[in-house]
């Protein structure tokens, strides 16, 4: 087990590698660091001093394959640097930020996984009736809505025409908990399509197998055969999908973020596409694959724990 | 490019896709799918609302100018444009709305209008264009690359399926929104650049589903007889492998449509998407975020948008799942 995570870890770096290369090529060799630095100075016309003293500031004015060693080097050993728009260092901004990140991400993770499981379990309990067939349409319907719709319109309903709970904002520690309901209930309804059929599937899965038919015949009543038996093993693929998640809760979701206003490494992000500050995008590209890449080798890793015919060689 | 030229080019589209349904209509694997897809009515009702759909952005791609200086207009445009208002007004209302002294309309507006007094209907139908040009020219973009790139490295293996996988393990692991990203930040705005950033951002599920396909397919007795005969591997690639892949790129296409046509959405929010002069959903959806705030609440382009996306995206749901179970119930994965 500890040479197969050590061997998909060494695995991991070439990748990591390209993913480096990728941004390097996506963002230095294609947009000139002038025009850099021209947006992030704050005076209209930059005087060729100015220009210069910020580039210097920001290691945009070594030449090329000098910037390309530093950049992966520095990527490699996670130095992220400076950002452009505000000069302030990276990490600083991911240590104030991921906490709120964090914690909506991952109500809105669980919340929504408790539902979609109940529901998934639900509509198999009743498989072949008719609200497992108009359940499943529904739930292809609420998977077609844009994702923005849920937003803008959840937003709007939750928030000015029921004044449930505050359109926006977000505070710290427990009395915070009513700017977080919306993004929440928000979150979880628009997951809910495409997660009712990713567990539906699992549990018929299941549901199919002889050894259920073999339960049934000895008398087990059906809610002891749904809960006991299907859903233990059902979890299993269910479990492999939920870690695989789990790394990227802490970079929170963009959108989501960005809409109720919550002060998160997703919000971050948004308003650095938005103020065109490369390196908090470079960084959370970089973060963000380093997350994935996580969850891969988390989900591989627990799989062989919770599935005893699972070999890892 | 001179009108005559730019409206050849929708009709040769239209005309490829009849003559392929047609020529693929005579092989059996698809003649048994049409049957059972005919069986299926939320099948057939999908299909007309993508025809429809189809129907009007072809509509709106042909056009031609008056004359040398007036402007160019579209099929649709002539058929469909209302005059244009002061600003916003309710669906048929008589008066505009949402400013300090109402003035009456100059005609009447099925959907209402929008802030600068476009009908808001004419929009709808301006955006399906945009939606399945999106949609399709991304898709004829990404199909091809993940189609040669998968079946290069599950036909061949070894070296060039690690270099493959190593591609596109980069690509995956990198998140799409922040691929998306960065590449229309790189690229800039525009229609050509979505479409090449979406679809590099989409090739992946198709290469990983061509190569396990290909996989699956190399060394059954007709590829083995086929080299046993001395057929060159090129030649067994596109003339044997390939059409037995096409259920699946198929299927896959009209599901990944769908989700394409939702990203618009997102990416238009993120001010990255369609540029604003032509008409989108995404625009649109993206408009009403600050319109809902308003005293009086103006809804209508909200919704009128947002319906038009829902039902073409549900379409393509049902339809892709219908012709799923239609070709082969095996292939169902979720």
């Amino acid at each position: 087990m500890l040479s197969y995570i050590i061997r998909r870890l060494l695995y991991a770096i070439p990748i990591l590698v390209g993913v480096s290369l990728a941004t390097f090529v996506l963002f230095y060799a294609v947009t000139p660091p002038e025009q850099i630095a021209r947006k992030n100075i704050s005076a209209k016309n930059p005087t060729p001093e100015q220009l210069k003293t910020w580039l210097k500031e920001h290691g945009y004015d070594r030449p090329l394959p000098e910037q390309f060693k530093k950049h992966m080097t520095e990527v490699m050993l996670f130095k992220f640097g400076k950002s452009d728009a505000t000069g302030e260092q990276i990490w600083t901004i991911i240590g104030e930020r991921w906490k709120p990140s964090f914690m909506v991400a991952s109500l809105v993770f669980f919340a929504g996984l408790l539902t979609e499981v109940s529901f998934a379990v639900f509509v198999a309990y009743f498989r072949g009736t008719y609200i497992d067939i108009w359940g499943t349409f529904l739930f292809v319907l609420l998977m077609s809505i844009s994702y923005m719709v849920y937003l803008i319109a959840g937003q709007f309903l939750l928030g000015k025409v029921l004044k449930y709970w505050p359109l926006a904002g977000f505070q710290e520690g427990l009395t915070g908990w009513k700017f977080v309901m919306m993004p929440m209930v928000v979150g979880v309804i628009s997951g809910l399509g495409y997660g009712v059929r990713l567990y539906r599937t699992f549990v018929l899965e299941e549901i199919g197998q002889d050894y259920v038919r073999t339960a049934r015949a000895k008398g087990v009543p059906e809610q002891q055969v749904l809960f006991r038996h299907v859903l233990k093993n059902a979890a299993i693929p269910m479990l492999t999908s939920v870690v695989s998640v789990l790394p990227t809760l802490l970079m929170g979701s963009l959108l989501l973020e960005s809409f109720f206003g919550i002060p998160g490494l997703g919000g971050m992000t948004v308003d650095a596409i938005n103020s065109q500050d490369f390196a908090i995008v470079r960084a959370m590209v970089f973060l963000g694959s380093f997350l994935y890449i996580i969850g891969l080798i988390l989900t591989d890793i627990s799989y062989a724990l919770v599935d005893p015919r699972v070999r890892l060689e | 490019m001179p009108p005559l030229l730019s409206n050849l080019i929708p009709l040769a589209i239209l005309a490829a896709l009849v003559f392929g349904v047609a020529r693929a209509g005579r092989q059996p694997l698809w003649a048994e799918a049409y049957r059972r897809l005919r069986r299926n009515r939320m099948a057939l009702i999908s299909l007309v609302v993508i025809g429809v759909y189809g129907g009007i952005a072809m509509l709106d791609s042909i056009g031609w100018n008056d004359s040398r200086s007036a402007p160019y207009k579209s099929v649709l445009d002539r058929l469909c444009e209302r005059p244009k208002e002061r600003t916003y007004s309710a669906p048929l209302a008589k008066m505009t709305t949402a400013e300090p002294t109402l003035h009456p309309l100059k005609a009447r507006h099925l959907l209402g209008t929008d802030g600068v007094g476009d009908d808001v209907l004419y929009l709808t139908l301006k955006g399906c264009r945009t939606a399945l040009l999106l949609g399709g020219l991304t898709s004829l973009i990404a199909t091809p690359l993940a189609l040669a790139f998968g079946m290069l490295a599950g036909y061949f293996g070894r070296r060039v399926d690690d270099a493959v996988q190593y591609v596109y393990s980069v690509l995956a692991s990198i998140p799409s929104i922040l691929l998306l990203v960065a590449l229309m930040m790189v690229m800039g705005r525009g229609l050509i650049q979505l479409c090449i950033a979406l679809g590099v951002t989409s090739w992946v599920g198709l290469c990983r589903l061509s190569r396990g396909e290909t996989l699956k397919h190399r060394d059954r007795e007709y590829v083995r007889a086929a080299r046993a005969l001395g057929l060159g591997h090129g030649r067994i690639l596109v003339r044997h492998i390939l059409p037995n892949l096409m259920p699946v790129v198929i299927i896959s296409v009209t599901l990944g449509l769908s989700n394409l046509v939702l990203a618009e959405a997102i990416l238009s929010y993120l001010q990255l998407g369609v540029p604003p002069g032509v008409g989108s959903w995404g625009n649109m959806i993206d408009g009403a975020r600050l319109e809902l705030a308003r005293e009086p609440v103006i809804w209508w382009n909200l919704l009128s948008a947002s319906t038009a996306l829902f039902i073409l995206v549900l379409a393509f749901n049902l339809f892709g799942d219908a012709l799923r179970d239609a070709i082969d119930p095996r292939l169902r994965t979720s």
